[in-house]
């Protein structure tokens, strides 16, 4: 198998799992109810499709790996573009070289495999792929990275799979474009969504037969009663699933953006799964309100690409010109792969300039009024260099970060997620790892190469905002499902916060690991919450002797994700995410020291409340001694069904991030090419190479502060809540405002509540009083002139036109009521008539008329 | 002129038709039982039968005449057979009326009166 083959079956492949979950969606929606007992096999056909995408997935994994192998085209990039762009990065670069030959060095020698030996470096004539392969001399070029570096390569297959529309030049497809991140991403999301189904079949078996919903009371006093919608669930599930795999297979923004609501939707049917619930439904409208203020942003950013650069494509479609990336980088450019804006930008943005030109072309009578284009397009450099152009790029990067902040939670969009958690726990569990939220975070890794440093910077404060805020919050949070939804919010900014400082790797790596220990921490919750049914951690206490599994499947969750390990020899999969994200952060405060230092410290700070608040959560809910004796006695161990996808989460959370099984090797095969460069706007921002990060000056250090901060923090959980030496109520009464200002979440809900729907309440109120008042009053004065006409109208039919009907007929009436006599009913009478008749005729005619 | 001292002639004829008419009507309008004034329509319609056949006399029609003069004749064959229709009706519409009421008095027919 080489490159050619894969470039065939990948999007077969990937394609086939992608439409599974939809065609198991068809299926439940239209037998679903009928599919066994109470809609049972129901289950079992969304769990197997997702099972077969799975294993397609994995497949694909598979013939990737084969073909690929684990290292990465732009290994060469370590040494020698590190020493390109950035003055102070230079003193990181000999350390980096050589920590770079160290772990990458094995792997590098692999890939001289034969297609790229023989192709030339024309663009590939098989059309369907981007790649470059021009890699020989990569290990010679790294002793002088002066000299002409060979060309990064990334393997990126594009296609169009079906073209819906063309209009002029722009063309909507359903197309494809599958990296080293689709794959990896296909097998996260499929993996992780069929654990959460099996373990879903076990946890919604209330929904097979009637349920008595106790939450939701009539008026008449009694509880719900209603259907169990157990196959309506599946269904949607199916759907979720087949719209995240389409969100991560899509070739081009327009089906992103598809997908990306389809995503929101089925996310607000899931939370609003227990739709009699008012706390339901509200949650369920407030995460599609919120996700839409973020739509918003995103349609600009989408409009401002398409109408500068004529195209939705990623990459290069065979045959249609260059695609989004190769437009903000140009791979002929100098260096290759450079940012800039794009011709069709900088032309946007100097529209007088272009109408000068165009107009004077018309006015001179010889010349080709076709010339003035390219004449406009040959002095577009000049304006580039001026700067147009880029203002255009900056705010296309901002709107698609804006969908990406409504998809992730980020700050000030993050309101939504913790109330997501009205609906059932596996579906928090898919919102939060695999899909909804993976989301914003795997679009904003996607479009990487189109921000520019500004742009970054802003993800970056984002990330860091939203990682302070909700790690705070949830070191108050009771309701165990909050506090980890808390940390999902957390986590989701350590990945922007990654991105925003350059860490493309990091954060997409913190994607991955973050998806398997958070769906196991919620399942685990979930298994908590069926065993106990109350999600108020003050309640629980000691369960772990009553549910092992769940416990300590919870525990190496736990550990995942406050990145414990043995520093520098092994640790669970957050450890090495972690340590990467927090390197980077170091690495990015050797460029930019201010923004640097306050990142640094969110980073680092949030590490610790990470470990404090997720220990919290442990002991709280399985050490200590039962707090609540009643639920203590019901508690009881899940069934087998629930507890494996939780044994088995816990397994990929722990190696999931060992070197050893390459996954970030894998992931750097698919790391946009070119780097992030310097800022045009504010030239004092600069970016490192993510490799820089690897250095041990940096390395060390931020190991150091990882494993010092989490163990800082676990140990201040352990006081509080594990040996209760200390107690949190003493703590909590000593500093009530900090309590009450964390207990209530800083106020967003309220400070929103005061400043968009109070306002728009008062809109509302304004525009129904004037309503009420003027138009009303206008329709009620047309109504009431209308009906003075009638009653005139009504006057005149009565009197008027009645009168002379009804006195004709009165006339007639009386006619015929004198013509009544005559009628006797005498024959003879009668006869006597005519006789009488036809005499007194005939003395007529013999006195009147002359006969001749 | 004295039709005693004539030769029989239209004027004969047409004085026994007026005859038979002022019967009949007469008869009509005086008699109440309905078979009575069955009788009366004959005669009126027989009065009439005699016109026709008195004014169909070969006597009465011009030399160059075509027909062959039986006109007259043939309306009175005419009225007899639709006198006999009409006898055959009225017949069974008094039978009717007989089983109905149990008389034959046309006074007592006055359910159709306004």
């Amino acid at each position: 198998m080489n490159e050619q083959t894969l470039s065939n079956l990948l999007p077969v492949l990937l394609g086939a799992a992608w439409l599974l979950p939809l065609a198991s969606f068809a299926v439940v929606v239209l037998v679903g109810p009928r599919l066994g007992k109470a809609g049972l096999l129901a289950g079992h056909v969304a769990t197997g499709a997702i099972l077969g995408s799975a294993v397609l997935s994995l497949l694909a994994l598979g013939a990737w790996l084969y073909v690929f192998g684990f290292t990465s085209g732009q290994a060469a990039h370590h040494g020698g573009a590190a020493g390109e762009h950035v003055q102070q990065e230079a003193e990181h670069n000999a350390a980096a070289r050589g920590r770079a030959d160290a772990s990458h060095g094995e792997g590098g020698d692999a890939i001289a495999d034969a297609p790229e030996a023989a192709a030339p470096a024309v663009a590939a004539a098989d059309g369907s792929t981007l790649s470059e392969p021009v890699r020989a001399g990569k290990r010679r070029a790294r002793p002088a990275p002066m000299v002409s570096l060979p060309p990064p390569v990334k393997h990126a297959f594009t296609d169009d799979w079906y073209t819906l529309a063309e209009f002029g030049s722009l063309r909507v497809t359903i197309s494809y474009y599958i990296d080293a991140l689709t794959v990896v991403m296909f097998v996260m999301v499929s993996v992780i969504a069929t654990c959460i189904h099996f373990y879903s079949i076990g946890y919604m078996h209330e929904e097979l037969h009637d349920v008595t919903d106790h939450e939701v009371t009539l008026s008449d006093g009694s509880y719900l009663h209603r259907r169990g919608r157990f196959h309506r669930f599946f269904q949607y599930l199916s759907l979720f699933c087949f719209s995240m795999l389409g969100l991560v297979v899509a070739g081009n923004i327009f089906m992103v953006f598809v997908f990306w609501e389809l995503v929101g939707i089925c996310s607000y049917f899931l939370i609003g799964f227990y739709i009699e619930r008012r706390s339901a439904t509200k949650a369920a409208n407030k995460a599609f309100i919120v996700n839409r203020v973020g739509d918003f942003g995103f349609i600009i950013g989408l409009m401002a690409l398409w109408s500068s650069l004529g195209t939705f494509a990623f990459g290069d479609v065979p045959g249609q010109g260059p695609g989004i990336f190769s437009q903000v980088r140009n791979p002929q450019g100098e260096p290759p792969h450079a940012l800039a804006a794009p011709t069709g930008m900088v032309l946007a943005s100097a529209q007088e300039r272009v109408a000068e030109i165009v107009r004077d072309h018309f006015n001179v009578p010889d010349v080709d009024p076709q010339s003035a284009w390219s004449e406009a397009v040959a002095r577009s450099g000049g304006w580039r260099a001026e700067g147009l152009g880029y203002g255009l790029l900056v705010l296309a990067g901002l709107g698609i970060f804006c969908g990406c902040v409504g998809k992730s939670a980020q700050f000030p969009l993050h309101v939504w997620l913790p109330d997501a958690m009205e609906g059932p726990t596996p579906v928090s569990a898919l919102v939060h790892s695999a899909t909804m939220v993976a989301a914003g975070v795997y679009l904003g890794a996607r479009f990487f190469p189109v921000f520019t440093p500004e742009v970054l910077l802003v993800i970056a404060y984002v990330g860091a905002i939203t990682l302070l805020l909700a790690a705070t919050i949830a070191i108050t949070a009771v309701d165990i499902k909050r506090v980890l939804a808390y940390s999902t919010v957390s986590q989701l900014g350590y990945m922007m916060l990654s991105l925003g400082v350059g860490g493309w790797l990091a954060g997409v790596f913190h994607l991955i690991t973050h998806a398997f220990f958070k769906s196991l921490l919620f399942l685990g919750s979930g298994s908590v919450i069926h065993a106990c049914h109350t999600n108020d951690m003050t309640r629980m206490g000691g369960l772990r002797r009553k549910m092992p599994w769940t416990a300590y499947t919870m525990l190496v969750g736990c550990l995942a994700i406050i990145g414990a390990g043995i520093p520098f020899l092994i640790g669970l999969s957050g450890y090495y995410s972690k340590d990467a994200i927090l390197a980077q952060v170091l690495s990015f405060r050797g460029v930019n020291m201010f923004h640097g230092n306050i990142l640094f410290a969110v980073a680092a700070g949030g590490a610790a409340l990470t470990a404090f608040y997720m220990f919290r959560l442990w002991y709280l809910t399985f050490a200590g001694e039962p707090r609540d004796e009643h639920i203590y006695e019901h508690a009881h161990e899940s069934p087998q069904i629930m507890y494996v996808p939780l044994v088995i989460l816990a397994g990929a959370a722990v190696v999931a991030g060992w070197p050893i099984l390459g996954l970030t090797d894998l992931l750097e095969q698919a790391r946009p090419l070119g780097d992030v460069g310097r800022g045009v706007m504010w030239a004092s921002l600069a970016y490192p190479h993510e490799h820089a990060s690897h250095a041990a000056s940096i390395h060390v250090p931020a190991t150091l502060a990882a494993a010092a901060t989490a163990l800082g923090g676990f140990l201040l959980a352990t006081l509080f809540y594990g040996l209760r030496w200390l107690n949190p109520n003493e703590v909590r009464q000593q500093f009530p405002a900090v309590y009450r200002w964390l207990w209530n979440k800083w106020y967003f809900d309220e400070f929103y509540d005061l400043v968009f729907v109070r306002p728009v309440h008062f809109v509302a109120a304004l525009a129904a009083r004037f309503d009420r008042r003027w138009i009303d009053g206008l329709i009620d004065s047309l109504a009431r002139w209308v009906r003075g006409v009638s009653i005139l109208d009504d006057v005149l039919d009565r009197y008027l036109v009645d009168g002379a009907v009804n006195l004709t007929a009165d006339w007639f009436w009386s006619l015929g009521r004198g013509l009544r006599n005559v009628q006797t009913g005498r024959l003879r009478q009668y006869v006597m008539l005519i006789v009488v008749g036809a005499v007194a005729l005939t003395f007529l005619l013999e006195a009147f008329v002359s006969l001749p | 002129m004295n039709l005693l001292s004539e030769p029989v002639g239209v004027s004969h004829y047409m004085i026994v038709g007026a005859v038979m008419f002022v019967a009949g009507v007469v008869c009509m309008a005086s008699k109440r039982n309905l078979l009575g004034v069955l009788m009366g329509i004959e005669l009126v319609l027989n009065g009439a039968n005699v016109n026709f056949v008195a004014f169909s006399s070969r006597f009465l029609q011009s030399e160059e005449g075509r027909s062959l003069g039986l006109d007259g004749q043939l309306i009175a064959v005419f009225v007899i057979v639709l006198a006999a229709a009409e006898a055959a009706v009225a017949l069974a519409i008094t039978l009717n009326f007989y089983n109905n009421y149990g008389t034959v008095d046309v006074d007592r027919a006055s359910e159709l009166k306004g």
